[in-house]
């Protein structure tokens, strides 16, 4: 049986590190690849071209949420069947991409997350982060009575069903964290994690970096769970 | 209310009214957001007018002096336009992010980097 796949890589400015990304990928998947260059300013673009994967340049930056969710209307449109992103910066290492292939197409799951959380590895996170990750671990746990150890986490593979969804008007781009778990478990999809390694990232560039906005991540990401609470399951 | 309060009122009123049309017919303001700033026009040339009004709104509110209302009006009233302006925003920006992706996606495949 021949799956359409796709691998999104989400970009910005990581002329350095997208070519080796792509050349990891593809040594252990034969799918095809996007890049979803985020507005760029530098070479990230030609770079990812001339190491052969498709390009998808947003006219400007948008942000991580909207890169990916640009990723999966393509998917939507190109007809995949499943998806997996992975982080362009090089920090989550390829060799699980048939692992988490394999999960969504045995049907075990509709989404997994690659978690460098569920075995003892060696991930050091800051202080702030790994506070802000715990929380939401107990918010999600709270909620959902699911344990999902890493829902920060880019590394992710899912099938039509999720992506599709992701594809519409309500995906909450801002900060497509937390609060995505706890929709797709109010729709009845099935997540589950897989222990992943990931390397700290490279250049130390974070995704929320500071106290003050650690904070202000924190605000709206929990503003925005209890908006998706407060919605009927129907508008969902 | 004085005479001078007044003129000074009505003048205001006047003057929001001829900013306001003068936007619309320069095609600076679209007609669509014009309305909320005539009402606001109209209705502190009314209450200059009708100062019972005033005082009536004064009393149904609890407030002492004429002052405080319109004082509390304008404040609800320009709440009101923040909000007004915060909603479009949003859906602006929305409609922006869904804009830019579809162009992004149009043009990988104009250039052929689609299968």
């Amino acid at each position: 049986m021949n799956i359409k796949r796709l691998i999104i890589i989400p970009a910005y400015n990581e002329e350095k590190q997208i070519a080796s990304v792509i050349e990891g990928v593809r040594e252990y998947s034969d799918a095809d690849i996007v890049v979803i260059d985020d507005g760029s300013e530098d070479r990230t673009a030609e770079r990812a071209r001339s190491a052969g994967a498709r390009v998808i340049r947003h006219p400007f930056n948008m942000g991580y949420g909207v890169a990916i969710q640009t990723g999966y209307k393509y998917a939507f449109r190109n007809d995949y069947e499943s998806l997996l992103q992975i982080d362009g910066d090089g920090q989550h290492h390829p060799a699980y991409i048939p692992d988490l292939f394999a999960l969504v197409e045995n049907h075990k799951c509709d989404l997994v997350i690659g978690s460098r959380f569920l075995k003892n590895n060696q991930y050091k996170t800051g202080l702030l982060k790994s506070a802000a990750i715990r929380l939401f671990r107990w918010v999600i746990r709270m909620i959902t009575g699911e344990t999902i150890t890493d829902p920060t986490s880019g590394y992710r593979c899912m099938n039509r069903t999720v992506f599709r969804y992701f594809t519409e008007d309500g995906f909450p781009y801002d900060y497509p964290d937390a609060n995505i778990i706890i929709v797709l478990h109010r729709r009845g999809l099935k997540m589950t994690e897989l222990p992943v390694m990931m390397a700290p990232n490279s250049e130390g560039r974070s995704m929320h970096r500071g106290i003050f906005k650690i904070s202000y991540y924190f605000f709206k990401v929990f503003l925005s769970i209890l908006v998706t609470l407060l919605r009927k399951k129907s508008s969902l | 209310m004085t005479l001078h309060q007044k003129i000074f009122a009505v003048f205001v009123s006047l003057a929001i009214f001829v900013v306001i049309i003068t936007l619309v017919r320069n095609r600076k303001l679209r007609a669509e957001y014009s309305w909320l700033w005539l009402l606001a026009g109209f209705v502190v040339f009314v209450l200059v007018l009708w100062y019972d009004l005033l005082v009536k709104l004064t009393a149904l509110i609890g407030a002492v002096a004429p002052t405080t209302t319109l004082f509390i009006f304008s404040i609800i009233f320009l709440v009101f336009t923040a909000l007004h302006f915060a909603i479009k925003v949003s859906r602006l920006s929305d409609q922006l992010k869904n804009l830019a992706q579809k162009i992004s996606l149009l043009e990988a495949q104009r250039d052929g980097s689609f299968h």
